[in-house]
């Protein structure tokens, strides 16, 4: 019987790598062609036109993921200090319960949502909008991780900080934040990798732009809308340009990731010399 | 330090019963008693550490300089920097260095930055004081957490002692140690009375005769007795002094 469990469960965990695997061979398979320095550096040819590349929705992803970091992280990790420096207060369960809710917020909602209060008001869609949209994403997630740290610093370490006369907001920020940080920048990094491929929510904030453009308070492109828009397009010549903008994106939050573990094995080494 | 009438709480847990005692100062005195007697909640009443527990609460006075330490206008994070205080397990920060270690409660003192220079000196200073100088002078830049548990503990001793307190209460320091790191710390202790006043928290008695001038023996939050440490461990007066320090209960 237990060999019976124990191929089952090894089927099991092949089949569960499976899509990723298969999704990036895919990928590569499709996208790897079009893909060459020129990806990196030039604008989209227009229609008919061989080659091109999406330099602006690749500089207007990092620029999205530039204004979500300043809006979710201060507002994320200042919340997950609070919950675990003081949670066991009313408020704190609170906040707690919405922060999951908002993590399983439909991402087109948050889009919606940013639309009504961010665009509307001011008339057209804009870069500032877009990373707000993503940037509320990041909170709960950004939230809940600081709160798991800041949870693993042990008491004593408070104690030590508050004999030696640190108040409590410096014990907070310079000890127990301090301590936490390793664990911190993984999770950051994990909000990030997670928001950099929203598409719903810049549909409706970004919106995307054809040309160049870094203003934050004008519409700007980002590699998901280019994918999109190319993907959906009648022409040959878009959808290849199309697979190598998803083959970089998901390089893009590989790489993420991938820096995401090396912070936290380098965490560990410091503390293990 | 004294203290005057002192009561503290936990709850609704009576933890230090009317306890009215004097710490001569420059002086050692040891606190012992059996666990949970109230000895450490005693100890963290003299820095107002025992309020930062949640439904903790103090009564009575504990006069530091001839000033109620607990009157409204009493500041307790400017108190804290006074009366240093070293727990029973080594508390490193751990992001820290060493040296950065050591220099933390400078970082929090009031008055002038003290430039990289007058840093470093402190920090030499308080080493050779709590006799690690030697063991991490080459290392001061190396991670606090990368050395024994016995320097650790010297190195906290270190970090309580650079911002120059008055008065040093150690909360059973060696009780996470080996003998050998035990017998530093005892020696340190021994040493530290030229220049402050030091109240010691111990379980262990041959610990409190060897480093103490006074000892407190504590039963049940009650204070039963307080005594020159040779009294103390030769004539005491009190049958329950006499039954724990022989060994009959504790």
């Amino acid at each position: 019987m237990s060999y019976v469990m124990v191929a089952l469960t090894v089927v099991a965990a092949g089949l569960a790598i499976v899509p990723l695997v298969a999704i990036l061979g895919y990928l590569i398979k499709q996208g790897a062609g079009a893909l060459s320095l020129e990806f990196f550096t030039s604008m989209p040819k227009p229609v008919g036109e061989a080659g091109g590349g999406m330099v602006n929705a690749i500089l207007g992803t990092l620029i999205l993921i530039g204004i979500a970091s300043s809006v979710g992280l201060p507002i994320g990790i200042g919340a997950g200090l609070y919950l675990a420096e003081r949670g066991g207060t009313r408020l704190a369960n609170l906040v707690r319960f919405l922060a999951d809710v908002l993590n399983g917020l439909p991402s087109i909602v948050m889009g919606i949502f940013a639309w009504e209060f961010l665009v509307r008001p001011i008339g057209h869609f804009s870069a500032l909008a877009g990373g707000a949209a993503i940037g509320a994403m990041m909170i709960p997630l950004v939230t809940r991780t600081t709160e798991e740290m800041v949870r693993t610093v042990p008491q004593s370490l408070r104690e030590a900080a508050l004999a030696l006369g640190f108040p409590r907001w410096r014990t907070s920020l310079q000890i127990v934040l301090r301590t936490a940080l390793g664990g911190i920048v993984t999770g950051v990094l994990v909000a990030v990798a997670r928001v950099a491929g929203e598409t719903a929510p810049l549909l409706f904030t970004a919106f995307g732009n054809q040309f160049f453009s870094t203003k934050l308070t004008q519409p700007i492109a980002a590699l998901p809308l280019q994918v999109f828009v190319y993907a959906i397009s009648p022409y040959d010549e878009w959808h290849a340009q199309a697979w190598a903008g998803a083959l970089v994106l998901i390089a893009l939050i590989l790489i993420i990731s991938v820096i995401s573990r090396f912070v936290v094995r380098s965490k560990h080494g410091r503390a293990n010399d | 330090m004294q203290t005057r009438a002192l009561q503290a709480y936990f709850g609704s847990t009576h933890a230090v019963r009317d306890v009215s005692l004097d710490f001569p100062a420059n002086e050692v005195t040891a606190i012992i008693g059996p666990s949970g007697c109230g000895k450490s909640t005693l100890l963290r009443c003299l820095n107002r550490m025992h309020e930062t527990i949640p439904l903790a609460r103090v009564e009575g006075e504990v006069l530091f300089h001839g000033q109620n330490i607990y009157s409204p206008d009493v500041d307790p994070i400017a108190l804290r920097r006074h009366v240093g205080m070293v727990f029973q397990r080594p508390t490193p920060f751990p992001t820290m260095s060493i040296r950065d270690n050591v220099a933390a409660g400078l970082r929090v003192q009031p008055g002038e930055r003290l430039d990289r220079k007058q840093v470093d000196a402190i920090v030499e200073q308080a080493l050779k004081q709590a006799a690690l100088w030697d063991e991490v002078k080459d290392r001061l830049k190396g991670s606090a957490t990368g050395i024994s548990g016995g320097q650790q503990q010297r190195l906290c001793i270190a970090r309580a002692l650079a911002t120059s307190p008055k008065v040093l209460l150690l909360d059973e320091p060696t009780a996470s140690l080996d003998p050998l790191s035990t017998q530093k710390v005892e020696e340190l202790v021994y040493e530290l009375r030229k220049s402050m006043t030091v109240i010691i928290v111990t379980h262990n008695m041959q610990q409190a005769a060897r480093v103490s001038d006074r000892t407190v023996f504590m039963l049940s939050g009650e204070m039963v007795e307080t005594a020159s440490t040779r009294v103390m461990f030769t004539t005491p007066s009190d049958p329950r002094t006499e039954a724990y320090i022989t060994g009959r209960f504790g």
